[in-house]
């Protein structure tokens, strides 16, 4: 093997950097633990947190550990990625097909609402949001009812819960019709391929789902009833609905933002992925007499994923990442809770932030990996 | 005279059709109109459901009625083409002339009518709409935070000349032409640098470690004129002799004393704050991330193993946490990191740390763009005699730079979107000094003007950004 000079010197010298500069900070970070008496360690995650915190998704209070604690954030910020993404997505696509349309007033609207939002900083839309939309909502006692069930107040969204009784069996009809949907579809594939012959597959998969769940109600003693939300009177003047579930307003504030903001980026990316699929192949299309609506599923929509996934991968992953922002609005999230009011119990700063940071790092790879598989099962396949 | 149909409207009874259609648009839109404007509602008589989406059937039965094919009259064909071509077209574009006529008053009183902006307190607010008295008398705090008043001309000046100075480029001959880059790249960083530091801080021109800054710059410059054979060795030693001048040559006291002006006072950066303060964040920023950027776009492209995998532990780290937490590590955790008698001044944490973070995307955009040069690129450089560096800094980097302008655009865009969130580590720039406003005992109430202007602001700025990098877009295109 020759000896190159001119390959090795720079490599070690960026071995020297990156070593000098790890030294230098852990030797530091060494040095003044010592001399602040701090100990260096994980331990702390099974010590009783002690704090409370205002909405969890899973049972918690002081008496439980910082781990469930860290628990409760990431439950949270995953509550807020997951309902924010299925927004943005539904009302960028919407819009992103829109800015595509060929009526004037509906394109420059589009048009308006991608510009408009895109350009304001996100956490002044939250702010906004916030501090000032949601805080003009009248108080829960001078509250009407929207359709006589759900409460629209200062204090968050009051909605009915749902009460099931044999859930399990309503569960195993969605998944017994999610399967058959499966196997209609690959039958009628393989039909259509072999005979030509084609299966209505979407009314059928319609009727399955309608018709399964149906069936455990009637048949497997399955019962739903619904909780709605009553006003009960704290104190004199204070008042607050019980039953039904409590959105929080900071919860509200916060998927507004996000989505409407994260939508502009993908309307934008849809728009880029119709645009992308040649006109030639619309014509094409037509010419060998398929309808307008195959056009769109058969030939337009599959080209255009292609273009569409990858960006708007990127976006779901920013809106994941901007969901920390829900610290700036005391929404109980990873960072609130875990970097925010459990570091400033503990005083453990290295171990808590990059506990955080590792975190999202993996929510983050987790998406990239996800969406990577999806990418990789639609794309062209050469042979 | 032909038979009527009605349900199909066509050219043979065009005008019976134009007069009715119409007129049935018209009084839908007048309906919503005087509904909206003078708060009459023509149909009152008439049940609230039926009276409530009456104007948009007759608008729909009146838009159904000019749509005729063909019809010979220009006017009417665009209209149908842009507007109402089907069905369901039609029906969005009622509603959505029907929403802009409802929201005109509304937002039109609060903004305009029955908004105040005399006087200097909030007495003077005492109509519906929104108190401009409030960002009147908050106005200097927004865009200049805590600053003290009598000082803020040494922000106007800086910002000015400043902006002079970074105008050159407009001006500069064909000769100086070639010299901008490193004007651009070295020297003005550093006057702005001195410019923030001088003027806005009130510090000294020299402190005691300026010779080693001076003297890395002037390594790096002559690194380029050292002949290739050497330039290797060269550069292996400028670490070593910045070091050593470094500690060695450290300014005495008095010397330091001497570089202060006598009339600029000391003004902490917790003082700073505001738009001018976002400004600030934002033009280090955006100076220090793009060649930070660029060596890293280089060095996961390298061949070299260890410096591509470096590369590109270090960018997808980046890209992969959130920057609020990047920034609760530089002002949590980064501090015990530093030696105990090094203190470095939170700001500078924050920019150090907002720059790394968005240098990871820079780095990921200019990588875009260097793939997406053709191989005969680095070919025919190579087959020129070029090295490596002159084959990037000749060949490459110009094409593959101008191939992601809106690329990097954009990340200098979300940059700057990015800078509010500064907050959370409690400096207050715009966000943060409308929150500190708001919680103001004798301002309470106004958070919504407050918004409004901080949205208004930064609007201007991000579109105007936008507008710029798609015309920049536009001059650099060239034909491949």
């Amino acid at each position: 093997m020759k000896f190159n000079i001119k390959k090795i010197a720079p490599q070690l010298l960026t071995l020297l950097f990156v070593i000098l500069v790890f030294g230098f900070f852990s030797y530091n970070a060494q040095l003044n633990m010592e001399n602040r008496g701090i100990d260096f360690g994980y331990g702390f995650l099974s010590q009783e947190s002690s704090f409370d915190v205002q909405f969890s998704l899973i049972e918690y209070d002081g008496s439980h550990s910082y781990f469930r604690a860290y628990l409760v954030g990431l439950l949270n910020t995953i509550l807020v990625s997951v309902i924010g993404i299925i927004l943005a997505t539904i009302i960028g696509v919407i819009v992103g097909i829109a800015r595509l349309s060929s009526n004037y007033l509906i394109k420059n609207t589009a048009a308006f609402y991608v510009e408009f939002f895109r350009n304001i900083p996100l956490l002044l839309q939250i702010f906004f949001w916030y501090f000032a939309a949601l805080r003009a909502l009248p108080l829960p006692q001078d509250t009407e009812s929207i359709m006589g069930v759900f409460y629209l107040t200062i204090k968050g969204l009051f909605i009915p819960a749902f009460i099931w009784e044999n859930f399990n069996i309503f569960l195993y009809s969605l998944i017994a019709a999610a399967v058959s949907i499966v196997v209609i579809k690959n039958y009628a594939r393989r039909k259509q391929e072999n005979e030509g012959k084609q299966i209505p597959v979407f009314l059928i998969s319609i009727g399955l789902l309608l018709i399964l769940p149906l069936l455990s109600f009637l048949i497997g003693g399955v019962s739903l009833s619904f909780e709605i939300p009553v006003l009960k009177k704290l104190a004199k003047t204070s008042y607050i609905y019980e039953g039904g579930v409590g959105i929080p307003p900071e919860l509200i504030a916060l998927t507004l933002a996000l989505s409407l903001y994260t939508a502009t980026f993908i309307a934008e990316c849809v728009r880029a992925g119709i645009q992308g699929v040649g006109k030639g192949q619309k014509e094409a299309a037509a010419s060998i007499g398929l309808n307008p609506n195959q056009i769109l599923k058969l030939v337009v929509m599959p080209q255009a994923l292609r273009i569409i996934i990858p960006p708007t991968t990127n976006q779901y992953l920013n809106l994941t990442k901007n969901s920390s922002l829900a610290a700036a609005i005391a929404y109980p999230d990873l960072v609130l809770v875990f970097a925010g009011t459990a570091l400033m119990q503990t005083g453990k700063a290295i171990e808590i932030v990059s506990i955080t940071m590792l975190t999202y790092l993996s929510l983050s790879l987790s998406i990239s990996v996800l969406m990577n598989w999806y990418n990789k099962k639609i794309a062209i396949k050469e042979k | 005279m032909n038979n009527i149909n009605f349900l199909k409207p066509d050219k043979s009874n065009l005008n019976l059709f134009l007069i009715l259609g119409l007129s049935l648009v018209f009084i839908s839109i007048f309906d919503v109109f005087l509904s909206s404007f003078f708060k009459i509602n023509a149909t009152g008589f008439l049940p609230t459901s039926v009276s409530f989406l009456l104007p948009l059937i007759i608008g729909f039965i009146g838009l159904h009625f000019i749509r005729i094919e063909y019809s010979g009259i220009r006017r009417l064909d665009e209209i149908n083409k842009n507007f109402n071509n089907n069905n369901f077209n039609a029906v969005l574009s009622l509603l959505i002339i029907f929403i802009i006529i409802k929201s005109i008053p509304p937002v039109l009183s609060w903004t305009v009518i029955d908004a105040n902006i005399s006087g200097n307190s909030k007495e003077a607010c005492t109509g519906e709409g929104a108190c401009w008295t409030y960002i009147k008398v908050w106005l200097r705090r927004f865009i200049y935070g805590l600053y003290p008043n009598e000082e803020q001309w040494r922000i106007n000046l800086s910002f000015i000349s400043l902006l002079a100075l970074g105008s050159v480029g407009y001006f500069a001959t064909e000769k100086f032409k070639k010299y901008l880059t490193l004007y651009y790249v070295v020297i003005y960083p550093i006057i702005a640098f001195l410019f923030i530091f001088f003027f806005i801080s009130g510090g000294p021109v020299f402190f005691d470690f300026s010779y080693g800054i001076i003297a890395s710059v002037v390594a790096i410059i002559i690194g380029f004129f050292v002949p290739n054979k050497f330039k290797l060795y060269y550069f292996c030693f400028v670490p070593l002799a910045v070091y050593l001048s470094l500690n060695l040559f450290i300014l005495p006291e008095e010397y330091v004393e001497l570089g202060k002006l006598e009339g600029l006072n000391w003004v902490e950066t917790g003082a700073w704050g505001g738009l001018a303060l976002t400004f600030i964040v934002s033009f280090f920023c955006l100076i220090f991330c793009f060649p930070v950027g660029m060596a890293l776009a280089l060095g996961r492209r390298s061949e070299l193993p260890f410096i591509k995998y470096a590369s590109v532990v270090f960018i997808e780290f980046w890209r992969g946490v959130p920057l609020i937490t990047v920034l609760f590590m530089s002002s949590v955790m980064f501090p015990m990191f530093l030696p105990e008698d090094f203190f470095l001044d939170k700001l500078v944490r924050v920019i150090i740390a907002i720059s790394l973070f968005e240098a990871a995307y820079v780095a990921e955009v200019i990588r875009g763009g260097l793939q997406a040069l053709p191989r005969g690129q680095y070919d025919a450089a190579k087959s020129l005699g070029m090295g490596y560096w002159k084959m990037h800094i000749f060949v490459i980097l110009p094409q593959a730079l101008k191939l992601v302008i809106p690329g990097i655009a954009n990340t200098f865009l979300a940059l700057v979107k990015d800078t509010p969130l500064i907050l959370v580590v409690g400096l207050l720039e715009i966000a943060g000094m409308l929150q500190m406003a708001k919680t103001n005992p004798k301002w309470l109430g106004y958070s919504m003007e407050g918004y409004v202007f901080a949205a208004v602001v930064f609007w201007i700025i991000c579109y105007a950004m936008s507008k710029y990098s798609y015309n920049l877009e536009e001059k650099y295109k060239t034909e491949r």
